[in-house]
């Protein structure tokens, strides 16, 4: 029998997954931003997880919006990511000072 | 065990083992295709949840725009992959201890939790019958209703997250020639052309 908590623990170990990307390539932008997006999608399949558990939609709308941000996260992201490489002829973003911040 | 749990242990070990490979695999656009197959596992959990509106979304935002506007980006930017893979073994310790920080403290959580004592009460959209109607179909009704302002805020959203895209990355190009529509119409043909009574026999 398949449980609320198997789906949880599935979810857990994505988002770890997506944290372990994020320090492990750490020069790697586009392996960041897919990192980013594994650590959503491990929010959505909690959400989903709830929502089905509980026979509670808002849990499966929530999941709509946190998609729409997902995907403009990675819109704009992929174009800044575009522009910096236009300017710098790389993405290592290790040593990103241009803004000296 | 039922055909269901096979499925559920299928799915979710492809999640999590494409998942790795994301992260790991030393040429980016295996990178893209992992990331891929790690949403359709997802979205075949998500149809084992019973959201089966929300796993064809994912299946068609995910995989069909996000995915592949990834993998334009990777294919497109020239970028020496291996010198960018070359810290990996630098932070492969730290990222180890906090992936396994962070995981312990989930199954902390995990190992002590339950549910609010009203939650049955809270509940904001009671999911109707699903013998009578289907997913996609109640959450219609509630998003087109209930949700309308935060549904058209979203599309808001996208809409302000394309326009800045386009400015972000549109450039113009200062060595080459356009069209000036507009000096083309208001070329006067006065100034264009001049006649001349040409004699035969003689030249100009």
């Amino acid at each position: 029998m398949i449980t609320l908590e198997h789906y949880l623990a599935v979810a857990a170990v994505l988002f770890t997954i997506g944290i372990f990307g994020i320090f492990v390539n750490r020069k790697n932008v586009i392996i960041i931003l897919m990192s980013i997006e594994l650590m959503l999608l491990a929010v959505n399949i909690n959400f989903v997880a709830f929502s089905t558990h509980l026979n509670d939609l808002v849990g499966q709308i929530f999941t709509l919006f946190v998609l729409t941000v997902a995907a403009a996260e990675a819109a704009i992201g992929l174009a800044i990511l575009v522009c910096f490489f236009r300017n710098r002829g790389t993405i290592a973003v290790e040593d990103v000072n241009v803004m000296k911040g | 065990m039922g055909i269901t749990a096979i499925a559920f242990y299928l799915f979710a070990f492809t999640a999590i083992t494409s998942g790795f490979l994301v992260v790991l695999a030393r040429n980016p656009v295996h990178s893209v295709l992992w990331l891929i197959l790690t949403f359709f596992s997802a979205a075949g959990l998500f149809v084992l949840m019973g959201a089966e509106y929300v796993a064809m979304l994912l299946a068609i935002v995910y995989v069909g725009a996000v995915a592949v506007l990834f993998l334009f980006v990777v294919m497109m930017l020239d970028v020496d992959f291996v010198e960018l893979k070359s810290g990996i073994s630098k932070y492969m310790p730290l990222g180890l201890l906090i992936g396994a920080v962070l995981l312990m403290e989930l199954g902390l959580v995990f190992g002590h939790w339950n549910f609010a004592e009203d939650a049955q009460n809270l509940r904001a959209a009671v999911a109707p019958n699903m013998a009578e109607t289907h997913n996609t179909l109640a959450l219609g009704k509630l998003i087109y209703t209930d949700y309308i302002y935060m549904f058209q805020a979203s599309g808001m959203i996208l809409l302000v997250a394309m326009i800045g895209a386009i400015v972000l990355t549109l450039r113009h190009r200062k060595d080459v020639k356009r069209q000036v529509i507009a000096d083309q119409i208001l070329r006067d043909p006065k100034d264009a052309m001049e006649l001349k009574d040409v004699k035969s026999g003689q030249g100009l």
